[in-house]
């Protein structure tokens, strides 16, 4: 870019926050964008399947198994003359309800946390952090994420199981609601370790920076100075590393369901409807009905990784 | 460098121990009674009283872990449950010699396929082969193996008849291309992705430069300078390599049929039969470790610039 130009830019974008300039950026990037996009998209499918699946996801119509797309199943049905498109959508929920919740509180709550405090106090609590933060990843993650979810899902439907009696009803256990709470679990116990890392890293950073230390000197408590001057400088390398970790748990809700010791049927997932549909025989004879749950899941996944390089792109540009 | 590594190994008996001690703690709090499995139909309160004092079963459980540490510090890993009365050690070192052969050939795939596709990439820059190799490069990074593998014995298998679809037969047998293609293509993209972005900035060099300009042929500017220099990142992830290969390889081996630690570590978890468990994670996780400092290694021995305090 010749000079001139470069200063008409500078001067149409004067005044313009550090959010606009990066939206800004962002936006110019059509990749991005189109992967923000789809993955939106696929987020409310999901959200939205009780209204937008033309099915229920169990309702099946034994007269009419295993059809190809028509006017009345754009998808076609399953072996149980299930509608296919509605139970892609419902098997979307399932992976939307275990991401969010999942990064929710275990990358983003529980690995923020522990990375700030431990990059911000140091000493003990530090090395406390990053010796657990070491064991968890010493495991193969898929095993370590197995192993918590087969060993603790019959105590955990115990519990619920003993809690219910308790209270006179019945109803959690069958909804299924354990069998999301112990993946979502699971997977959020290994997913805070890379984030503390990250958040830790920067920390360490920052807080020989003179804007931490005269807010300290200006009296600041720790929590202020972690709140206000630590995490938002802290954050883009955050929103990088949930972005291109969503699609890596996602993956993971998949696995757990295929193996068996995820969400249980009736409820759909995605993992199941690959599981069911994977043997040799339903590949022979029905194909699309693997390759539309293994489509939606690679978009998903892909999306979710295009986007995170896409950030990094925009966020950290000294990086290329 | 030499008490920097000393530290790294003081550090893993306490690290495996600490994963012992997990491993156990979700073993034993886990569902499933391994004198129960044991005696199977012969199962009585008696029989079952008495096994469970043979096995120490009935001794605290902090005595239990005691033991179990004791005895793994003088090589016995105790017995399977679920074959019966047979050595831990026996039951996965049939087992580790076919992972290691899968693995090995995935990572043959991925280096023999991800390098040349990313200096050509670095070579063609700008290029649609340079995007459709990056493009594709990005895709099969982020797919996971349990969604192409079953798409290669659609396609391969399945439609075209050309492999067969699952089983284990050895190193020189076509039963090990579908699963070595789908454990090694995420490693096919992530060492393209690498070695590109690599050979990118190290042909901006100035050294690079230079050689061309005494008059190097291209092939030796490549060789000795361009790819040397490139590869030393790559390297380091190989660390990070390794734990996508045996995370790939619990699902690649339970997929295809394929007898070896990762499909038997599935089956395990799923019988209960905690002490294989255990014996699988302690191997891993030392696997893990020592992987990482040998490219610890690796890296200070490539690039003298690199030091340890």
């Amino acid at each position: 870019m010749e000079l001139a130009e470069q200063q008409a830019v500078a001067q149409r974008h004067r005044g313009e926050g550090p959010w606009a300039r990066l939206l800004r950026r962002f936006l110019h990037k059509k990749v991005a964008v189109a992967c923000l996009a789809l993955v939106v998209a696929l987020y409310l499918a999901g959200v939205l399947a009780p209204l937008l699946a033309p099915y229920g996801y169990n309702q099946t119509d034994l007269l009419h198994p295993l059809e190809g797309p028509s006017g009345a199943h754009w998808l076609g049905t399953d072996r149980l003359g299930r509608d296919l498109l509605s139970r892609l959508l419902w098997g979307l929920q399932t992976t939307v309800i275990i991401t969010a919740a999942a990064t929710l509180t275990g990358s983003l709550a529980l690995g923020i946390l522990l990375g700030l405090a431990s990059g911000y106090l140091g000493r003990r609590v530090d090395s406390a952090i990053m010796r657990v933060g070491e064991l968890f990843l010493a495991f193969p993650d898929i095993l370590l994420v197995i192993l918590l979810a087969a060993t603790l899902k019959p105590r955990a439907v115990e519990l619920v199981r003993s809690f219910e009696d308790s209270l006179g009803f019945r109803g959690i256990v069958q909804s299924g609601a354990v069998d999301y709470l112990v993946v979502f679990g699971a997977l959020a116990a290994f997913s805070w370790v890379g984030m503390a890392r990250l958040v830790r890293g920067q920390v360490l950073a920052l807080k020989e920076q003179t804007f931490v230390e005269a807010a300290r000197a200006n009296g600041a408590s720790t929590w202020r100075v972690l709140r206000v001057h630590l995490l938002p400088n802290a954050l883009s390398p955050v929103l990088v590393s949930v972005s291109a970790g969503m699609g890596a748990v996602a993956g993971s809700e998949v696995v757990l369901s295929w193996l068996g010791i995820g969400i249980q049927p009736p409820r759909p997932s995605l993992g199941l409807m690959i599981l069911d549909n994977g043997n040799l025989s339903a590949l022979r004879a029905t194909p699309h009905l693997l390759l539309a749950p293994v489509a939606a899941v690679a978009l998903l996944i892909f999306a979710w990784n295009l986007l995170g390089d896409a950030l990094n792109d925009v966020l950290n540009p000294r990086a290329r | 460098m030499l008490a920097y590594l000393v530290r790294r190994l003081l550090w893993l008996p306490f690290l495996l121990l600490a994963v012992s001690l997990l491993t156990f703690a979700l073993g034993t709090y886990g569902p499933g009674d391994p004198v129960q499995v044991r005696l199977g139909a012969r199962y009585t309160p008696e029989a079952g009283t008495r096994l469970r004092h043979e096995l120490g079963l009935d001794r605290p459980l902090l005595a239990q872990y005691g033991q179990y540490v004791w005895r793994a510090l003088r090589g016995d890993l105790g017995v399977s449950l679920r074959f019966t009365g047979r050595p831990v050690s026996d039951v996965i070192g049939r087992r580790v010699w076919v992972s290691v052969q899968l693995g090995f050939a995935a990572v043959v795939v991925s280096v023999l396929l991800g390098i040349p596709l990313g200096l050509l990439a670095a070579h063609r820059q700008g290029t649609w082969l340079d995007t459709a190799v990056i493009s594709l490069a990005l895709f099969f990074y982020s797919v996971p193996v349990f969604l192409t593998a079953p798409l290669l014995i659609l396609v391969f298998a399945v439609r075209l008849h050309w492999l067969p679809t699952s089983g284990w037969n050895g190193l020189p047998d076509p039963h090990i291309i579908m699963p070595a293609l789908a454990l090694g293509l995420p490693g096919v993209a992530g060492l393209a992705r690498l070695t590109r972005a690599s050979a990118l900035e190290v042909l901006g060099q100035d050294y690079v430069r230079t050689a061309r300009a005494k008059g190097l042929p291209e092939v030796q500017v490549q060789y000795r300078h361009v790819l040397r220099n490139a590869l030393i990142p790559v390297l380091t992830t190989l660390g990070m390599a390794l734990a996508t290969l045996v995370s790939g390889a619990f699902i690649t081996e339970t997929l295809f049929g394929i007898p070896g630690i990762g499909s038997l570590a599935v089956e395990s978890i799923f019988q209960r039969d905690y002490p294989v468990v255990m014996a699988i994670t302690l191997l891993l996780a030392a696997a893990f470790v020592a992987a990482n400092l040998l490219v610890d290694i690796l890296y200070v021995a490539l690039d003298p610039r690199i030091r340890y305090r």
